[in-house]
């Protein structure tokens, strides 16, 4: 097995044995995306320079002797609107084209602490606003199943980052979908824990109230990892909350005997792809093989949950982008007569369509006379949909859905309408609405053997249930272990839609429902051998 | 404009350090309008003069280089979230209750959007629908009595920075630079009910509304430097008359006498307008300092809509009742009700008493001066009022720095009642203490200006004086009883001031109706 392919924890591992270097480590991740990044693009910034002079400090931290840390050597990466000292941060927008933080966000000075190396910025929708990353300012990103697709998004680098081995644990930020999304679409693990768990500090806000950062890692054990490390309360967040801080690995028990599992009848009906029905189904009867007991469950205000996610969402964000005016930082519009219209003209040319329509959006529901009847009734609905997650909580230790109702699209399917493409996080925004916590899991595989995800929610702060139930499933099945095969990357990634090769074989159960068959490699195996 | 008001005014002028105030402050306006009357509100903010900013730690300084005191929480950079200065909510707390509001149990903040490039995030954090303080009240003293003003709310926010542009616009400059050491600093904006009959008892409420912030020790409320700022609203309506009209609102009100003469103007502006029968257009008006009149400012196409919503990056601010009791119990004696103690328990006018208490620092003085002497307070007040006053006010001298300590100006009276030195001879010995900080006996002595106790002495000095002015002597000798004046004169004058005159006078009729 290559270095780039192990998990977090297996190669702080062999770090902490002294059997792989941090540097030989970093420099095996550098390879990789130096070898596949051109057909993914993931990153919009490697910090290859940082990056080799933080793992060559924790080498000579190692060699006088002192202990591993929980993520010792782990390279990681960030998306892009998690500020870095010295690393350009843009939000994959050219408003902040050239920003460079001169701070870093809490989550990696967390992370830092930890041991992990911080090894590359990756590519996102314009300021989280998208479902397929897409909406970047920059350039797509594809997803390493197929490279005709999207990853999903808005935090679709971090995923095509961690499912193409081009990261071993990344982090997303979740503002309605968007690390279980792209998890889900590429095949990896992806977490959003309950709002105020991890710290927002230096994340740069889409949403405040609904923002939440989270890990996106190749397998639960890692998510749960990465979880210990950025979680804890930050007084630099008055929205963190002071907890005591857990050991999430320690629960990690391959064992759901017993637990009630609620399947809510509104996460199952129309608009979701036959592959991913199939898959999910199979999911669920795995669980009950298992020992858990589903039960069926109502959360009845859910219909309301787009809606409600589109008034709230925009209405913050119109105010959060405010400050992108030109003034202080980022890009500037040149050769205007005077501030006004150097600040009108700044916003014009620096954002994208995606983010002046969000813009507009909530700067009208927060209008006078506007107000009331939309973000006083949309926190008036957020509050419902809270009450229906706490009914159905008194019933069921977690919820299981389908993460996202299809498979990853393919490029341009839904630039075009708006709406289509708000409905991939038809069954995410209520984790967000609520405040809870939600993970998604792989689960086989759906249209085109295009990656299918699991999502579990659970109550606020009960991420040990989420991940316990996430990591029974992952033990009973090998989804995560497959990957997708990016061999002829360098060749087949010239142009966009381009299939990269694919590997054969299956193993596993509950994967061959969906038609076209899995792409992907054996469990463990050496296809690139 | 009644004395009392005059005399109050010079106090507060020299206590913001500016010179003596001019006297014709709006009674032209009154006069010529005399079927109408203003009804005025005004909106008061202040900056609380906590250590650090509101939202973060960066020191709250004046006069430091520009943006040397910001961080990226204050300069609002991407991903940076504000975390509430607990003090700051103190001090608003503290506010609130001298104010006689009700202070909320749950109180959140809100966002203000509005472009502006002194404003780094485009927004501000407020107050919006549920402030600090509410429902309060401040008692004026106004002309011949008292006026209740009520206050409707107190609440606080940041403030922005400072914009310079190149040629005095937003608009019309080719640059503008940004200093933003002030963006972030907690503001209290204090707004009363439209309770206020005159621009004479608008002046009287800011007075007060100072004198209770700085005897709270919340802000210095320096207009000259920022830290207390003033807007006002002001409708005009016929005397008698319970409907509001239409109001308008001024700013650039730099001073409380620029606030002052803004109402006066206005209000003579909007009633002769009334008288000729027209209608009042609602706009915000600029008070113009050298002209001495308002003008219009540029008109909005629409009313502004700061589209408030909460402030998602805080959580509500609960107040539990055990803080605001704590808080209460560091409430020092207000201004009104010390001036009410020491009429009750000095004997004091209420003249003295209100001057004596409008800073709590001068009223400190005159107790412990008090204290110290042991005897009548209003000869302390007379000489806090008279002699310290003017002194201070010749040399900008704040009540902090004078020299004189309390226990010093209650040896010198205990001199005077002794007999030790004459209350003329007193007048040279405070202004000596006064510029030296030495004490009354060291300049008695140094200055050889000890009063002459010897009678003999004193009868050798009458008879020389009798010697030299024998036809003077002879006119008092005659019945003409004013002339002894003169001789009294020269006896004071060969004693250089040493003489009681009272003892003078008495050794001069003594030798003159016996000679
Ligand atoms: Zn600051």
């Amino acid at each position: 097995m290559r270095l780039y392919e192990l998990t977090a924890h297996e190669l702080k591992e062999k770090i902490e044995r002294r059997e792989v270097g941090v540097e030989e480590a970093v420099r095996a991740l550098l390879d990789r995306i130096a070898e596949v990044d051109e057909a993914v693009r993931a990153y919009v910034t490697v910090a290859r320079e940082q990056a080799l002079a933080k793992a060559r400090a924790a080498d000579e931290r190692l060699a006088r002797g002192e202990p591993a840390r929980p993520l010792e050597g782990v390279p990681v990466a960030l998306k892009d609107n998690m500020c870095t000292r010295g690393i350009e941060t843009t939000c994959s927008s050219r408003i902040l084209k050239g920003f460079v933080p001169p701070y870093d966000a809490t989550v990696v000075e967390l992370l830092e602490r930890a041991g992990a190396i911080i090894i590359g910025k990756t590519n996102m929708d314009e300021f989280a606003m998208g479902s397929s990353t897409e909406n970047s300012g920059f350039f797509p990103t594809r997803n390493p199943w197929d490279l005709g697709r999207v990853p999903g998004g808005s935090s679709g680098g971090s995923a095509a980052a961690v499912a193409a081995d081009e990261a071993v644990a990344a982090l997303g930020s979740d503002t309605g979908g968007s690390v279980r999304q792209p998890a889900a679409l590429c095949g990896v693990v992806g977490l959003k824990p309950t709002d105020g768990l991890v710290s927002r500090y230096g994340l740069i806000a889409f949403a405040s109230s609904l923002d939440q950062i989270g890990p996106i890692t190749k397998d639960v054990r890692d998510c749960a990892l990465m979880l210990g490390v950025i979680a804890g309360h930050d007084p630099r967040d008055s929205t963190s909350v002071p907890r005591k801080r857990c050991d999430h690995l320690k629960g990690l028990v391959p064992d759901v005997r017993g637990m009630r599992i609620g399947v809510p009848k509104e996460y199952f009906g129309e608009g979701m792809a036959p592959g991913v029905r199939a898959a999910v189904g199979a999911a669920l009867k795995t669980l009950q093989d298992m020992g858990a007991i589903l039960a069926d469950v109502s959360l009845p205000h859910s219909e309301y949950a787009l809606a409600t996610y589109y008034i709230v969402a925009p209405a913050e964000a119109s105010s959060n982008l405010a400050r992108y005016d030109g003034v202080r930082y980022g890009y500037r519009a040149p050769g205007c007569p005077d501030s006004v219209t150097m600040m009108t003209q700044t916003r014009s040319e620096g954002f994208g369509a995606e983010v002046k329509r969000r813009i507009m959006l909530g700067t009208y529901t927060l209008s006078a006379g506007y107000y009331e009847a939309y973000y006083l009734k949309a926190l008036k609905v957020r509050t419902l949909i809270t009450r229906d997650f706490d009914r159905a909580f008194e019933k069921c230790d977690c919820l299981v859905s389908p993460t996202s109702p299809t498979v990853a699209f393919r490029f341009g399917e839904k630039m075009d309408d708006p709406l289509a493409m708000y409905l991939s996080d038809i069954y995410t925004v209520t984790a967000n609405l609520a405040g809870i916590p939600a993970v998604s899991v792989p689960c086989g595989f759906g249209e085109d053997g295009m990656p299918v995800g699991l999502q579990i929610l659970g109550r606020h702060y009960d991420e040990a249930t989420v991940l316990r139930v996430a990591y029974a499933f992952e033990q009973a099945t090998d989804f995560h272990k497959a990957k997708p095969v990016l061999r002829d990357a360098r060749a087949g990634g010239a142009a966009m839609g381009g299939t990269a090769a694919r590997g054969a074989a299956a193993s596993g159960d509950g994967s061959g429902e969906a038609g076209g068959g899995p792409t992907r490699k054996p469990a463990g195996g050496e296809a690139d051998a | 404009m009644p004395e009392r008001a005059k005399v109050s005014t010079a106090w507060a002028a020299e206590a913001a350090g500016r010179p003596g105030p001019a006297q014709d402050g709006g009674t032209g306006a009154v006069a010529c309008a005399s079927e109408f009357e203003p009804v005025i509100g005004l909106e008061v903010h202040v900056e609380l003069s906590t250590k650090s900013k509101l939202f973060c730690g960066c020191q709250a300084a004046f006069n430091a280089p520009p943006n040397s005191h910001t961080c990226p929480v204050c300069l609002g950079l991407p991903g940076v979230l504000p975390v509430l200065n607990r003090k700051a909510v103190e001090f608003g707390i503290k506010t609130a209750l001298a104010l006689n509001c009700e202070v909320a149990s749950f109180s959140k903040f809100d966002r203000k959007n509005y472009f502006y490039p002194d404003l780094p995030k485009n927004y501000q954090i407020s107050q919006y629908d549920l402030p600090l303080g509410t429902s309060g009240y401040v008692d004026v003293s106004v002309d011949g009595g008292m006026r209740r003003v009520r206050i409707k709310r107190v609440h606080l926010e940041e403030d922005a920075g400072k914009s310079v542009h190149e040629s005095g616009t937003i608009t019309g400059s080719s640059f503008s630079l940004e200093d933003y050491n002030r963006t972030g600093v907690p503001l209290l904006e204090i707004v009363s009910e439209p309770d206020l009959r005159s621009p004479e008892e608008a002046y009287a409420y800011l007075s007060m509304l100072r004198s209770i912030l700085r005897y709270l020790d919340v802000s210095d409320c320096k207009m000259e430097e920022g830290s207390l700022r003033c807007d006002a609203n002001i409708s005009v309506r016929p005397k008698g008359s319970s409907v509001l009209g239409t109001p308008i609102e001024l700013k650039n009100l730099n001073s409380f006498r620029a606030v002052e003469k803004a109402l006066a103007y206005e209000f003579r502006r909007q009633a002769e307008i009334l008288a000729r029968g027209e209608r009042i257009t609602r706009e915000t008006r600029h008070w113009d300092e050298s002209r001495q009149v308002t003008v219009p400012m540029r008109r909005k196409e629409e009313a502004d809509d700061y589209r408030y919503f909460p402030e998602p990056d805080l959580v509500p601010l609960e107040i539990e009742e055990a803080w605001v009791n704590e808080v209460r119990s560091t409430l020092p004696e207000l201004p009104g009700v010390r001036r009410e103690r020491f009429m009750r328990d000095y004997g004091l006018p209420a003249y003295d008493a209100a001057i004596l208490t409008e800073s709590k620092d001068l009223a400190d003085y005159f107790e412990a001066a008090v204290a110290a002497y042991g005897g009548d307070a209003k000869a302390v007040s007379n000489w806090v009022m008279g002699e310290l006053a003017r002194l201070m006010n010749a040399t900008g001298t704040d009540i902090r720095d004078v020299r004189v300590a309390p226990t010093a100006l209650a040896a010198m009276l205990k001199m005077i009642d002794d007999g030790t030195i004459s209350g003329k001879i007193a007048k040279t010995v405070f202004e000596e203490m006064f510029a030296t900080g030495k004490e009354p006996r060291q300049v008695v002595a140094e200055k050889g200006l000890v009063q002459i106790v010897d009678e003999g002495e004193l009868a050798r000095i009458v008879d020389e004086v009798i010697a030299e002015n024998r036809d003077v002597a002879d006119e008092v000798r005659a019945g003409k009883d004013r002339a002894i004046t003169f001789l009294v004169g020269q006896v004071m004058k060969k004693t250089r001031g040493r003489a009681n005159p009272r003892a003078v006078n008495r050794l001069l009729r003594e030798r003159l109706s016996s000679g």
